[in-house]
Parts: C-alpha cells; structure tokens; sequence
C-alpha cells in the first residue's frame, strides 16, 4: 500500500514538475493570468465603486455572486457541524464539579443539584482538568474586547485597507473562543448563546441575499447595488460602495456565528456544557 | 546544467507548491490514522493557496488597494502594470474560509467516527466494519 501511494505521488509530482516549465515566470506582468480581466478591474475599480482596495470590489461587486455561494457554504458547514454532532443526553460520569474558591476542595456531584450554589462561594469547572489560571483569565479579559473593536474595524475599514467581512468575522470569533479557551465553555456561551449563534449564521446570509433581492426589487440586476441609489439617497457609484459594506456586514456576521458554532460543538462533542 | 540554473530561479516557486501538495497527497493517501488524512488535506489546500496568491505577484507591483490621489476624480490615471493582479486573492481569501469550515465538518465526522468504533485507525474501522 505505501509502495503504491509513494509510486501515486512521485508520479503525480514529477508530471506536475514536468508542466511548470510552460508556466509563466515568478512575477512576469505580462503572464496570462494578469493579462485577461484583472487590468478591466484595476482601472475600473475606483470609477465604478469609489472602492479603492480592489480586493473587495470584486469579491463583493463585480463577483457577489460568487461570494453569496461561499457565505452559504460557511453556514453550511455550521449546520452540518451542528446536525451531526448536537446531542442532548447528558456525559457520563459526575454531572457537576464544583470548587469551593476559598479552600480549594473539590466537590463532584452525580447529579444536577435543584439548586445551583452561590457563584461567589462554589465555582462551577469542568471534570476534567481545570488549574487555577488567574493570569490567562485577565489577561484574555482585557484583551477581548480590544481584539472585538479590531474586528469591527476590519469590518468596516475593508474598503480603504485589507480587511473585510471575512476576515473580520474569522477575528471576532476567534474572540468569542479565545473567552472559552481562556474561561469555560459555559462562559462563552452565557455571552454568545447557541440560538444567537444560528440565528447570527442564518441572518448573515440573509443580509447578502437580501441586499442582492432589494435590488432587483428596485429594477436592477441581482446584487446590483447601483440600483440601491434612490433607497441610499446618493448617486449610483456611492450606492455601489454601500451596497459592498452592507454584504459585508452580512458576510461578517455568517462567519462570527459559524466559526463559534462549529468551535462549541467540536469542543464539547456537541453537549455543549464543558470543553476546551 | 547550464541552462537549468535560468529554470529554476523563474520557476522555483511553483516547485515548493508541489511539493508541499506532494506531502499533502502522500498523508491522505497513506497515512492510517483519520486526523492525520486531514491534516494533509490541509497541507494540499495551502499549497493550493500559495499557488494561486503566487499567479498574481507581478514585478514591480503593489498591493491591489489604489493609492490616494489617483483613479476616479484625479488626475493621474490607474495603470494596470501597478498593482499585483487583484483576482487570486479574491479567490483564495474566500477559499482558506471555506477550508476551515471543511476542516471544521471533517473534525465532526471524525468525532463521530470515534464515538462509534471507538478507534481513528482506518484499518482497525475496516475491520469492525467487516466483522459486523
């Protein structure tokens, strides 16, 4: 099996290796692929949108449609991700751990007490190993919310500078799971609830689509935002450079909400009381 | 020998590609054990990436964001030879968020996987699987 898998992959790189030698040099401006539509979308980009970083234009303009298919292939993920792993029996073993804060003890109960105890007496942990990590628990306290306004600004500052709904999105969900790192699972979810999470997912995509029907609604094309103008109350070419930050607002919700759900349900095989 | 030294220094990018692909399809193809088959995918998908990010780079050219004071309204116009071709890196930014959530619906299958034939060892699953 390894003779032929080594066989498969020598003879798969040495025709590969054997192609490149009709590819284009490393960094050749006259190269095929800068020649065939990317001039058209780097002289045009500014007069058709006002949208400067080129990188947004086309993926939220002149390729939206494109991009409206990855952001329904995001929220997919989370849904599948959530339909195969969700699951609402509780682990085996203790059902809660408890630890007294003054003492330090330990307290494993096998069943849900009626009662929770005082938070401020009895913190909840995981039942597995959870060190006292007073350091990592500031620390990460601090800085979430400064690593969320980062976001937000990639967000919104991705027409002027590299950023934009994508990668803002990816940022602060990486903010909400850096809190269940850094917390517990339990934490994060009090902040970001399982039913935000979808509803975020499913709303994002929702937001992109619907921009692109509130166009044609006003007689343009799909996703043709210049036609959004009389609705924005500025001229067509600021209508077109709205229309990207409104998907992309939507773009960036889908992939907050998705990297989250998909975070809490691999964590916690889909019980979603304790983790990472 | 002579001629290849010009070869390779206008095609060495593409050659690390392969063969970082190359070890991305050696672990997907021979690799046992389920986690260490996605890791190689992912190993191809980022060799993919760099491919494509690489088509763009241009001599000579900046990042796709039009400097200020040229374009729409000004005087200086935007010449395409300026700016590094734009198109890969739309295709790849939506790409690498897709190959998380490849990675994350991978991830959940193979806890799946795990929770039934308590193993990730493929041919351990091929046996259970047999004997039932």
């Amino acid at each position: 099996m390894k003779a032929l898998a080594l066989a498969i992959v020598v003879l798969v790189g040495g025709l590969l290796i054997s192609a490149t030698v009709d590819f284009p040099d490393w960094g050749d401006p006259a190269s095929p692929a800068a020649l065939h539509v990317s001039p058209r979308y780097i002289e045009k980009s500014m007069e058709e949108t006002s949208v400067p970083n080129i990188v947004t234009s086309v993926l939220a303009d002149y390729r939206g449609f494109d991009t409206m298919f990855e952001t329904t292939v995001v929220f997919t993920a989370g849904v599948a991700c959530f339909l195969l792993l969700r699951r609402r029996e509780p682990r085996p073993g203790p059902s809660r751990v408890y630890r007294h804060r003054a003492s330090g003890v330990i307290v494993e109960m096998s069943q849900a007490p009626d009662t929770e105890p005082a938070p401020e007496v009895f913190k909840r942990i995981d039942d597995d190993w959870t060190p006292h990590d007073l350091i990592v628990m500031n620390v990460c306290r601090l800085l979430i919310p400064f690593i969320q306004l980062f976001g937000l600004y990639v967000i919104a500052h991705g027409h002027h500078s590299p950023g934009g709904g994508f990668q803002g999105g990816v940022i602060l969900g990486a903010s909400v799971i850096l809190l269940a790192l850094s917390w517990d699972l339990r934490t994060a979810s009090l902040r970001m609830k399982e039913v935000a999470t979808g509803l975020m997912s499913a709303i994002g995509v929702f937001i992109y689509a619907g921009v692109g029907a509130l166009a044609l609604a006003m007689g343009g094309n799909f996703l043709d935002y210049a036609a959004l103008a009389p609705i924005l109350r500025v001229d067509p070419v600021a209508a077109r450079s709205l229309g990207i930050f409104f998907v992309e607002v939507g773009v960036g919700l889908a992939v907050m909400a998705t990297m989250v759900l998909i975070y809490k349900n691999l964590a916690s095989e889909g019980r979603l009381d304790q983790g990472l | 020998m002579e001629q290849y030294i010009p070869l390779f220094l206008t095609k060495y990018n593409y050659w690390v590609y392969i063969a970082l692909m190359m070890i991305g399809l050696w672990a997907m193809i021979a690799k046992n054990n389920l986690v260490k088959k996605i890791v190689g995918m992912n190993i191809f998908q980022t060799a993919i990436i760099l491919f494509y990010v690489s088509i763009g780079a241009k001599y000579g050219g900046t990042i796709p964001i039009i400097q200020h004071g040229s374009g729409h309204g000004h005087e200086a116009a935007v010449r395409a030879a300026d700016y590094i071709n734009p198109l890969p890196h739309v295709l790849m930014l939506t790409a690498i968020v897709v190959s998380v959530a490849t990675l994350g619906v991978a991830l959940a299958l193979v806890i799946k996987i795990h929770r039934r034939h308590r193993t990730l060892e493929e041919d351990e699953i091929l046996e259970q699987l047999r004997e039932s």
